[in-house]
């Protein structure tokens, strides 16, 4: 219990201080996350949609290989994105294992998946007629999407942070293609793994006690624009 | 006064869904400034027809002309789509306020601030509903949404509008109160319209022509009472029902009744109505009394007008008797009747019916179509 | 759909965009034990090694048996490991070139205070683990592959014991200060070297109850890994690091690290020595 208290503690300290060694690592994970997860919003959102909206032979299995990966297990990519980094694999010449673009590659494969199966869900759900009246109203193909989407907005939005939450929590594929290399593809996650596996339990509550209030506070802000009701 | 042009044109108009012909179109017109109603059971393709026409769904054959230009080409297609507007049976309004939900066609075309506010403020109070303009879409009535999606529509000042049983969702009060306000801009816009319905009553008062539609295909189409006196077959008969529709205007006012003129005839009703006022008889056969001799004394009914008999049909527990009586009248005759007055084609008799048990049918002062 | 090509030309840009502009020639990928990563003397070292010679070396640690894996697939430039036995194999396979002895410390055999396969004072470590198995004492193993790991199955094989499957062995498969913490809570026996051990005794209820024998040496090499074998290799930049692992400035800072926070170092410099002559 005292541990606990200990690495409250600690976390308020290294805070209060601003400790630049955390407050890189903080500033990192948001960034490798942010925009991993960025990178999730825009292929999946657009993908999701276009496939909610589309008639196919073969869908119904595309769907479900959609809805498979969002249960994609992060390790596993991880895996199979060093193997394609390596030096010697096929995307070694680009140069980018152990490194944090490395990391958003892998965690935009992960959340990828996850946005995209909720979005196409989403899409799914508004009236069947919805689509015809906008078309009615004499809208383009493409402001059409970009109504759906806007209608879609609570689903849209809870998918989004869904994708947000697998990636700013993963650590292992960050671990295997970032090489959690101190001041540079350290994040918050492999350095709570880091410091646990060296004993230092308080520093290690302290990151993630970090971590939480992170994670919270972003979804505060995500939550707020899913819920706020139109305005004027 | 013939001045108006086709404005819609339909050719060998084909539909297919799952290998089934779910729309087979011939040929349709609709001319300009008119309002033509499709009535007929589900599934007869209704909602199909004008899916179609507002360019929604492809046709798997044919095509159709929008005042003698083809719709062909997907640039024709968005042009064609902006200046028609369709309201389907739900609202499927946006999680907005009403004035954005009223705005949004204008928003789509590209229109700014001002203008949008304008053209909004206009439709709102046309339709009754400028007090409810900051409100959440989500916050309002069913009847209430119904009319901000007509609102919506409007503000696209459309040159077709196309309805898809825009009332069936309401109840009865509710519904009566948005027929008449529709009834009353349609007739102020002179907006070309296509309704579906399957309120033969709805059809009757708003209409110039009604087409009956079965199993993708249109059976009839004319005029109201031409459809609804003079089924082609059974089963627009069974669908339009046994009334007769006897159009008219008013041309003598009293206390509570009055009377109308049915092409030449002067036929006596009851209800509360204008002078010059167009409206519409419907008269149930069973009310309608045939005599050989006329005596007036020897009935309280007002309406007695002499006819020619023009066919009989037995149906069983009784018949049918197809008059004409200067306007067409059916009766229903017990066989026992039939026997006792000898009825028989060609005789002249007399038919008589209450003022009360008519059912007088409204109609705006539209213009008529020649 | 026009969105969805959007979205793939900004995943190309982002993708590109985060490749280092520095060449290859800039970073060194260094290989290295979690052990000695957690001694933190690599946090120290590294640093003086990058502002002297402007390389970024890109540490990766995991398991000796993972870092020479790596080595032998070329997607490593240099190791700083410590399983002799691989080691040698590995060299003699040609994947490793100029091995060279950077440093020292020792592994001790801790466990609970009370002591109760009585193993304090023996001399000869690979008796001590027949005691232990004998008495049927909990003893945690690392089981990763790494150096420990290593060295802990050369002292089992040295008693003739097969530790496998029996009931009071137990593999954590972690790093070696999660597994001290495994085995203080379960007062258990464990293989440690001295460095993480001390690291972490304040949170530790483990004693020191054997250590000074010869086979407890954990002997630390650079390896350069063999450009020949794969030309992708940053020869250089394996050589300038090897170099300065063995200089007189790193060995200075090896030799005194460790002393003010724990009162002895945790490792003893032996660049240029015989690996025979340690100990001594």
């Amino acid at each position: 219990m005292d541990l606990i208290l200990e690495g409250i503690k600690k976390a308020f300290l290294l805070l209060i201080t601003l400790d630049p060694e955390v407050m890189g690592i903080t500033l990192l994970s948001l960034e490798v996350s942010g925009t991993a997860t960025l990178i999730s919003l825009l292929i999946g959102i657009s993908t999701g949609t276009a496939v909610a909206l589309s008639e196919f032979p073969g869908r119904k299995i595309l769907v479900s290989l959609i809805n498979t990966g969002m249960g994609l297990p992060p390790v596993v990519v991880g895996l199979f994105v060093t193997i394609f980094l390596w030096r010697n694999g096929p995307l070694g010449f680009l140069e980018v294992l152990y490194t944090p673009t490395a990391m958003i590659i892998a965690q935009a494969i992960i959340a990828t998946p996850i946005v995209m199966g909720i979005s196409l869900a989403a899409i799914q759900a508004l009236p069947k007629n919805l689509r015809l009246q906008i078309l009615a109203l004499g809208a383009t193909r493409l402001q059409m999407v970009w109504i759906l989407i806007k209608e879609a907005k609570l689903p849209l939005l809870a998918g989004v942070m869904a994708g947000f939450g697998g990636v700013i929590s993963e650590v292992g594929a960050s671990i295997m293609v970032g090489g959690n290399i101190r001041g540079y593809s350290r994040v918050l996650t492999t350095a709570t793994v880091m410091e646990t596996s060296r004993g230092n339990f308080d520093i290690a509550i302290a990151l993630g006690i970090i971590l939480l209030l992170m994670a919270y506070f972003i979804n505060l802000v995500l939550t707020q624009i899913q819920q706020r009701e139109r305005p004027r | 006064m013939n001045g108006s042009q086709s404005i819609l044109e339909a050719k060998d108009l084909q539909v297919t869904k799952a290998g089934a012909l779910v729309l087979d179109i011939p040929a349709l017109t609709v001319e300009g400034r008119e309002i033509l109603s499709l009535i007929g059971p589900n599934g007869a393709g209704k909602t199909t027809l004008l899916q179609t026409l507002a360019c929604l769904i492809k046709p798997s054959r044919g095509e159709f002309f929008f005042k003698g230009q083809k719709v062909s080409s997907n640039h024709s297609f968005l042009e064609y789509r902006r200046r028609v507007a369709m309201v389907f049976q739900e609202p499927l309004l946006f999680d907005t306020t009403v004035f954005e939900n009223v705005g949004s066609g204008l928003r789509i075309r590209g229109m700014k601030g001002p203008q949008i506010r304008e053209i909004v403020n206009e439709n709102l109070e046309r339709f009754g509903i400028l007090h409810l303009f900051h409100r959440s879409a989500r916050k309002i009535s069913g009847g209430e949404a119904q009319r901000v999606a007509l609102a919506r529509a409007f503000a696209t000042r459309p040159e077709v509008l196309l309805l898809d049983e825009p009332f069936s969702s309401l109840d009865p009060p509710t519904r009566e109160s948005l027929l008449v306000d529709l009834e009353s801009i349609l007739r102020e816009t002179k907006t070309t319209t296509l309704v579906a319905t399957h309120d033969r009553m709805e059809a009757l008062r708003l209409s110039d022509r009604i087409a009956m539609m079965n199993k993708g295909r249109i059976l009839q189409v004319g005029p109201p009472a031409e459809v609804m006196n003079q089924p082609l077959d059974e089963f627009v008969a069974s669908f339009v029902g046994v009334e007769t529709i006897l159009p008219g205007q008013v041309i003598k006012k009293d206390e509570g009744s009055f009377v109308a003129s049915i092409m030449g005839q002067e036929v006596e009703a009851v209800g509360e109505v204008e002078l010059g006022e167009s409206v519409v008889f419907c008269i149930r056969p069973e009310n309608v009394t045939l005599a050989v001799h006329h005596s007036k004394e020897s009935s309280s009914a007002r309406n007695v007008f002499p006819g020619r008999i023009v066919k009989i049909i037995p149906l069983g527990l009784y018949h049918k008797v197809q008059l004409d009586c200067g306007f067409p009248l059916v009766s229903y005759i017990t066989g026992h009747s039939l026997e006792n007055l000898s009825l028989r084609e060609g005789k002249e008799v007399f038919a008589s019916f209450k003022a009360t048990s008519i059912h007088v049918v409204r109609r705006s002062l539209r213009q008529r179509l020649s | 759909m026009k969105k969805g090509t959007l979205g793939w030309t900004i995943v190309l840009l982002v993708i590109l965009g985060g490749i280092p502009i520095n060449a290859q020639q800039k970073n060194i990928i260094l290989a290295t034990t979690t052990s000695t990563q957690d001694s933190g003397l690599l946090d120290v070292l590294i640093p003086i090694f990058e502002k002297q010679t402007g390389y970024f070396v890109k540490t990766i640690t995991v398991g000796s048996g993972q870092a020479m894996a790596m080595g032998q697939k070329g997607e490593a430039d240099v190791l700083l490991v410590h399983s002799p036995d691989a080691e040698k194999k590995f060299v003699a396979d040609g994947y490793g070139i100029h091995r060279r002895l950077v440093m020292h410390n020792d592994y001790i055999v801790v466990g609970p205070a009370e002591d109760p396969a009585k193993i304090k004072g023996m001399k000869s470590t690979p008796t001590v683990f027949k005691k232990i198995a004998s008495a049927g004492s909990l003893f945690l193993s690392r089981g990763d592959n790494s150096g420990t790991h290593s060295k802990e199955k050369a002292i089992w094989k040295a008693s003739g014991i097969n530790p496998e499957d029996q009931k009071w062995y137990q593999q954590t498969g972690l790093g070696m200060g999660q597994t001290l913490n495994v085995s203080s809570e379960k007062n258990g026996y464990t293989l440690a070297d001295r460095g993480t051990y001390l690291a972490l005794k304040k949170n530790l209820s483990l004693d020191i109850l054997m250590e000074g024998d010869a086979i407890l040496l954990n002997i630390y090499h650079v390896i350069e890994v063999n450009p020949s074998k794969w030309p992708k290799v940053n020869a250089a930049g394996a050589k300038a690091f090897a170099d300065f692992m063995v200089s007189k400035e790193a060995q200075e800072v090896i030799k005194t690290f460790g002393v003010d926070k724990f009162g002895s170092p945790l490792f003893f410099p032996d660049a240029g020595r015989k690996e025979g002559d340690l100990g001594k």
